[in-house]
């Protein structure tokens, strides 16, 4: 376990190890208490897809997929994910073959600078999880979390509609 | 963020046990992490208490429901015990925040919310909450959100939360655990106004951690409604909330419950109200004088005055779409 010290050198500050199950590949790793699981992903890992936009929870731009659930990684502690089961960006598509949302995204136009885009993508994945969007007003309701300032919210909308039509058909 | 320790107890008592007014105990963090980010807040420890066996939503023996504490906002909203029996609490979580924050942020951190006002978000400016003693800016200042009910010369912040305004509507009850033992607080009581101690928020000591909020048995079912006033149609606080739930026989109000969010220290619930509500035909002319009765003391700063005629009106219509018995969204 490896420390440092505060600038009072009173306490010092332990590194915690965690074990992380990341994209399908098991890791364990020592972090800081105050390190963010956006800031492991992108410093430590190298992970860059999950984007830092505003690191308060506001944009979404960070957007992973925790235990199959859609978080802020800007808003998370990475020591709280001991044992947790992460996707990112990085993980959705198998091999060559990619996410049906990613491929809808392709398909729909659904980005123009792209930053916002990997946010958007984990988002939707965690929408489609969730199972509670019955209606285009649903999606636009439920993808409140993440922004575009490019404003490519209308083909963003189609390209989770399809999925979701095709994927849940029985919901209508 | 300052450089802090970190804990993860495993019980209850332990996570009691290590509490202070130095440490700070995490859940989802959503709300906490900002503020650190923003050195609003600085603690020395962080005490992690997602291990903690909170996690139930569950029937009481009395017919009502007991939320614990590290229940998901997410979870507790599209739960099938709230979805049926309390839909107004239902709506109201799902008014708030983004799909991603619910999904972090937990029960007992939802009332535990620190106010939206910009000059506590800024720890250049002085806050009276934040540093007491400082002054309030916002009340000569940018004051646009703040509050029109309860405010003090110390502080004209208002509590930011949705959940916590369904959850005054249908008088909860806060359960917490102290290193003395176990006690409740009525919903009402468990937030206060700023008065002349503004950095305190609500009744809770620094070393009392919430472990559960218990929902009487009237959930208002066929007539509730929360209504969400705010700048943009999704993720955004309110400007002015309501949460309206009536008991009608026929035309005639049996029991109602009204509490406002975004105009006040503390969700704003105001029991002499209700009662004049109480037997009276549910037409807009009755909830118009309710409206009136509550907003009597109502008042306004530089640029907030239009929350009043615009809590009237909301106040009027979330009433008005509570006695149709429609949830309207």
């Amino acid at each position: 376990m490896s420390t440092l010290s505060s600038s009072a050198g009173a306490q010092p500050y332990a590194s915690h190890s965690i074990s992380l199950q990341l994209n399908g590949q098991s890791r364990q790793l020592d972090v800081l208490p105050w390190t963010t699981l956006l800031d492991l992903l992108r410093e430590q890992l190298d992970l860059v897809g999950s984007k830092k936009g505003c690191d308060h929870g506001q944009c979404g731009a960070c957007t992973v997929l925790l235990n199959g659930k859609r978080v802020n990684a800007c808003l998370t502690l990475a020591v709280m994910c001991d044992g947790a089961e992460l996707t990112t960006i990085e993980g959705l598509a198998q091999g060559d073959q990619l996410h049906p949302v990613q491929a809808a995204f392709i398909k729909h136009d659904a980005f123009q600078c792209g930053y916002c885009t990997p946010g958007q993508i984990c988002s939707a994945v965690g929408l489609i999880n969730e199972g509670r969007a019955d209606s285009s007003a649903d999606i636009k309701e439920l993808m409140s979390g993440n922004l575009c300032r490019c404003g490519a919210y209308s083909n963003i909308r189609a390209a989770i509609e399809e999925v979701v039509e095709v994927q849940g058909g029985d919901r209508s | 963020m300052n450089p802090f320790t970190y804990a993860k107890p495993a019980g209850v008592d332990e996570a009691v046990r290590l509490a202070g007014p130095r440490s700070r105990f995490i859940a989802g963090g959503t709300n906490l992490l900002d503020l650190m980010k923003e050195n609003v807040l600085q603690p020395e420890q962080l005490i992690d208490i997602t291990g903690l066996p909170l996690r139930e939503v569950e029937e009481t023996a009395e017919g009502g429901v007991r939320i614990g504490a590290l229940v998901s906002n997410a979870d507790l909203a599209w739960h099938p015990l709230i979805e049926q029996r309390y839909p107004l609490l239902s709506q109201a979580i799902l008014a708030g925040a983004s799909p991603q924050l619910r999904n972090m942020a937990s029960t007992g951190g939802n009332l535990l919310q620190r106010t939206r006002c910009y000059y506590f978000y800024d720890s250049k400016m002085p806050c009276n909450k934040r540093d007491p003693g400082t002054g309030c800016p916002a009340k000569d200042g940018l004051n646009r959100i703040h509050a029109i009910l309860g405010a003090s010369e110390q502080c004209v912040a208002t509590h930011p939360s949705d959940m916590c305004v369904a959850l005054a509507a249908l008088a909860a009850v806060v359960h917490v655990q102290g290193p003395n033992g176990a006690r409740t607080i009525e919903f009402a009581d468990f937030h206060r106004l700023p008065a002349d101690a503004p950095e305190r928020d609500n009744q809770l000591a620094d070393d009392e951690l919430i472990t559960a909020v218990e929902l009487p048995a009237a959930g208002f079912t066929a007539h509730s409604q929360y209504l969400k006033i705010r700048d943009r149609a999704s993720y955004a606080f309110a400007l002015v909330s309501v949460a309206a739930a009536l008991e009608l026989d026929g035309e005639t109000i049996r029991d109602a419950r009204l509490a406002l969010g975004g105009v006040a220290h503390k969700p704003w619930r105001d029991e002499a109200v209700e009662r004049l509500l109480i037997g009276q035909p549910a037409t807009a002319e009755t909830f118009g004088k309710a409206a009136d009765a509550l907003l009597q003391d109502a008042r306004g700063l530089q640029h907030n005055t239009f929350k009043i005629k615009l809590a009237r009106r909301a106040i009027v219509r979330a009433l008005s779409d509570a006695a149709k018995g429609e949830m309207q969204r």
